[in-house]
């Protein structure tokens, strides 16, 4: 029972923090705090230039020059169907941070410039070490999370990290972890998505700045949730941040991503990489609540999202959960995978992906079946509304090893108006012949009867397209952590608005 | 509490007229019964007085204690207090019946610049009433509609009914599907609202409705027009004799 009226309230509290949030991008504001940048452009300095102002072993510097060197080779991929000018690579700029983070680096959260802190709070992401994040209830009274806050290139600061220390968890920026933990660093770092995986991947590699790292020892069930919350700041410049986390032996964590961006005219890039290892009995829950700005009605400006995150699943019984919530960004191209090596290893991937005027999303997962009785599942809900294209692209590969391999993949769209499209593009390859896929894709338009049956009952337009587009979306909402399905309700409920009438 | 002269309407995709002037008054307190063959505009009428899309009013006028409803987009009237219990109540997967209903009690409230309800509130009230009802907690947890009998959501309509408190309430068919016990719940339900303010426009094709729902007054409704008028008597005339006799009468 009790389990229900939190359920239930986190709905109805959404649709009414949509009404009070009636504007359009509540989190276009930019803070007004000096940014020191690298000089525009990408070079070899430049990657040098960020090597050092991270103070960076050696190795480092080396795998990133490596990784220039080859992106220099690459091209760009054309084959998403996604449509936006050409990027000028010399016309970015590849490091940008607060002046105040620089020289005198605060050593704790409490010397961090005033105006970064606020921004945090104003975004609901309070840095101080409460127990609760803003606004949502915690149904059971002290469930923490800890915060890293990437702000532009820089790690602002993480919260919590003696309570993690004790429990033996590392939660840091991964500039500090090459500093703190370079062996770690160096044995994991691109050994999920190597170096030359794709052309954006290869630019992080040679150019990131910061990013979380995460390390879970052997048999520690994190004490609690982890989040790196990422802001783009400064004008006209690239965010390349880099996420590694750890799951030991029997260990498990739960993680949260969350991103928001100013209001510019220009389009900015973000392309980020992720790399999740997962040892036997392991699991790792990862969430995302991407947010950046989508751009104006006529597509104007807005993040260009080019991420590439992948799981393996190194030992047995392996586990992994990617969610995640994309309401945000002017053009998305992201597919969370899941290598599931060991055997018994399992892989999930639930999506939510909304796109509204001239946004354009095309994004999806694989499914990398190679050890015996491994599992997928994919739930993925698109929504499209004005004028903007969704795509979902999905590949379920069963290898000749993956004896009894099974995945399940439920794909369905919704299409709010008739300017806006989806599309589905799966692909199977099976080469094992005890291994089973199925595949089931729906779409349907938003039902004018439940629009109508909702108002008579007394909730506006908007109100009843919330509430009919979170029930379609309840199974991937149903499966973030409870701090974060209140706000990413919210979220559906924003992205859309203007869709109807 | 509503009026309706001469009401045209027509459907707005195709050049068919369905209404042909429908005249209605009902006043505090009263119930009505609309009766008539299939097809002759019962549920138009009240899709129209609901301000449902598809549909051109040509003539005529409909107002809700003086307030003209037609100008009214449909959330406006349901807080204005008119509410319509649906011949066909529609599913809404993966929306909580309670969520769904704790929706739109407070959008009305706050319409209305009412305090919104709590959840420990709403919670209670809500439980009362589908007790009375035999509603139980698993239907107020499913999803609206979705996969309940007949019966189930007819029951359902008149719980959302009794949680908003109408002023008007407009019943279209709601006890076809109904087995006799879950007549009599449902027909409770009704009279309990019934408080000498609150008024009822009760849309049926049988007589047995209205033994547990006793109306003031019945329309017989035909070809869009309402045809004749008359008391309770009226529904028994019809129970007995079907409608040749009224429409050979007019013709
Ligand atoms: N959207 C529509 N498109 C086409 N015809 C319509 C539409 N809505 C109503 N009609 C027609 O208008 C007429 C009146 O329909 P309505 O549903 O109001 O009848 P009713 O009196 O409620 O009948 P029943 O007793 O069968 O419920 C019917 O002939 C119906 O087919
Ligand atoms: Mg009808």
């Amino acid at each position: 029972m009790t389990d229900m009226i939190a359920k239930d309230g986190v709905e109805a509290e959404t649709v009414e923090a949509v009404k009070s949030l009636s504007g359009k991008y509540k989190y276009g504001f930019s803070t007004d705090v000096e940014i020191e940048y690298a000089p525009l452009g990408l070079s070899e300095d430049i990657v040098r230039l960020i090597s050092e102002k991270n103070d960076e072993p050696e190795w480092m510097l080396e795998w990133r020059l490596q990784a220039f060197e080859r992106w220099k080779q690459m091209k760009e991929p054309d084959w998403a169907m996604v449509d936006y000018p050409k990027i000028d690579f010399q016309d970015i700029y590849y490091y940008a941070r607060p002046k105040s983070m620089s020289e005198d680096k605060p050593k704790s959260l409490d010397e961090v410039d005033p105006k970064l802190l606020e921004t945090y709070e104003k975004l609901g992401i309070p840095l101080k070490e409460q127990a609760l994040l803003a606004g949502v209830e915690v149904p059971d009274g002290d469930r923490k999370v800890a915060v890293d806050a990437v702000f532009d290139s820089v790690s602002v600061g993480t919260t919590f990290q003696k309570e993690l220390k004790n429990a033996g968890v590392i939660f840091m920026s991964i500039s500090e972890a090459l500093k703190e933990h370079p062996d770690l660093v160096k044995k994991y770092i691109g050994s999920v998505v190597p170096q030359s995986d794709n052309f954006y991947a290869t630019l992080n590699s040679a150019v990131f700045s910061d990013g979380s790292f995460v390390y879970i020892p052997e048999g520690v069930k994190c004490p609690m949730e982890l989040s790196t919350y990422f802001r783009i700041n400064a004008e006209n410049t690239g965010q390349f941040e880099r996420t590694l986390i750890i799951a030991e032996k029997g260990s498990s964590v739960s993680y949260l991503e969350g991103c928001t961006a100013p209001q510019r005219d220009v389009a900015q890039l973000h392309a980020a990489v992720v790399e999740l290892v997962i040892q036997e009995d392991a699991e790792i829950k990862y969430s995302t609540v991407q947010n950046w700005y989508p751009g104006d009605e006529n597509g104007k400006g807005g993040i260009y999202n080019f991420v590439t995150k992948r799981a393996d699943c190194r030992g047995d019984r392996a586990k992994v959960m990617w969610t995640q919530v994309e309401t945000g960004s002017a053009v998305t191209w992201k597919y969370p995978s899941c290598i599931l090596r060991g055997n018994e290893s399992q892989g999930e991937f639930y999506s939510i992906a909304i796109a509204n005027n001239m946004q354009q999303a095309d994004t999806g997962t694989k499914m990398i079946h190679l050890g015996k009785n491994t599992k997928s599942r994919i739930v993925s809900k698109g929504i499209s509304a004005g004028k903007a294209q969704n795509t979902y692209r999905g590949l379920v590969s069963m290898h000749p090893k993956a004896e009894n391999a099974r995945n399940y993949t439920q794909c369905d769209s919704l299409l709010i108006g008739d300017k806006c499209g989806a599309h589905t593009v799966p692909y199977i390859e099976v080469k094992n012949n005890t291994a089973r896929v199925e595949h089931e894709a729906t779409t349907s338009k938003v039902d004018d009867d439940q629009l109508f049956y909702c108002r008579q009952r007394g909730m506006d337009e908007e109100e009843a397209v919330a509430l009919v587009v979170n029930g379609f979306c309840k199974e991937v909402l149903q499966a973030l952590p409870m701090e974060f399905a209140m706000e990413a309700q919210a979220l559906v409920a924003i992205s859309l608005e203007g869709s109807v009438g | 509490m509503l009026n309706i002269k001469n009401l045209k309407v027509g459907l707005a995709e195709e050049d068919k007229q369905i209404l042909n002037g429908v005249d209605l008054n009902i006043g505090e307190g009263e119930v009505h019964a609309i009766m008539g063959p299939n097809g002759s505009g019962k549920s138009t009428t009240s899709y129209v007085l609901a301000g449902k899309d598809g549909y051109n009013v040509t003539a005529g006028s409909a107002e809700l204690n003086g307030e003209n409803l037609l100008d009214m987009d449909p959330e406006e009237r349901a807080a204005a207090g008119l509410f319509l219990a649906f011949q066909y109540p529609v599913e809404i997967p993966g929306v909580g019946n309670m969520t769904f209903l704790r929706t739109a009690v407070n959008a009305q409230r706050k319409a209305r610049g009412e305090k919104e309800l709590t959840a420990g509130e709403f919670l209670k009230i809500v439980r009362e009433k589908a007790k009375s009802l035999k509603i139980d907690a698993e239907m107020l947890k499913r999803p609206v509609n979705v996969g309940f009998s007949g019966g189930e959501k007819k029951r359902n309509e008149i719980l959302q009914m009794a949680m908003l408190e109408p002023k008007m309430c407009v019943l279209d068919e709601t006890d076809s599907g109904l087995d006799v016990d879950a007549m009599k719940l449902v027909a409770e339900g009704v009279n309990a609202l019934r408080d000498g303010k609150r008024s009822f426009l009760v849309i049926t094709h049988y007589q047995r409705l209205l033994d547990h729902i006793k109306p003031d007054v019945v329309h017989i409704m035909a070809n869009g027009k309402i045809i004749k008028t008359g008391g309770p008597e009226l529904a028994l005339e019809v129970e007995q004799n079907g409608y040749a006799d009224i429409l050979a009468e007019v013709a």
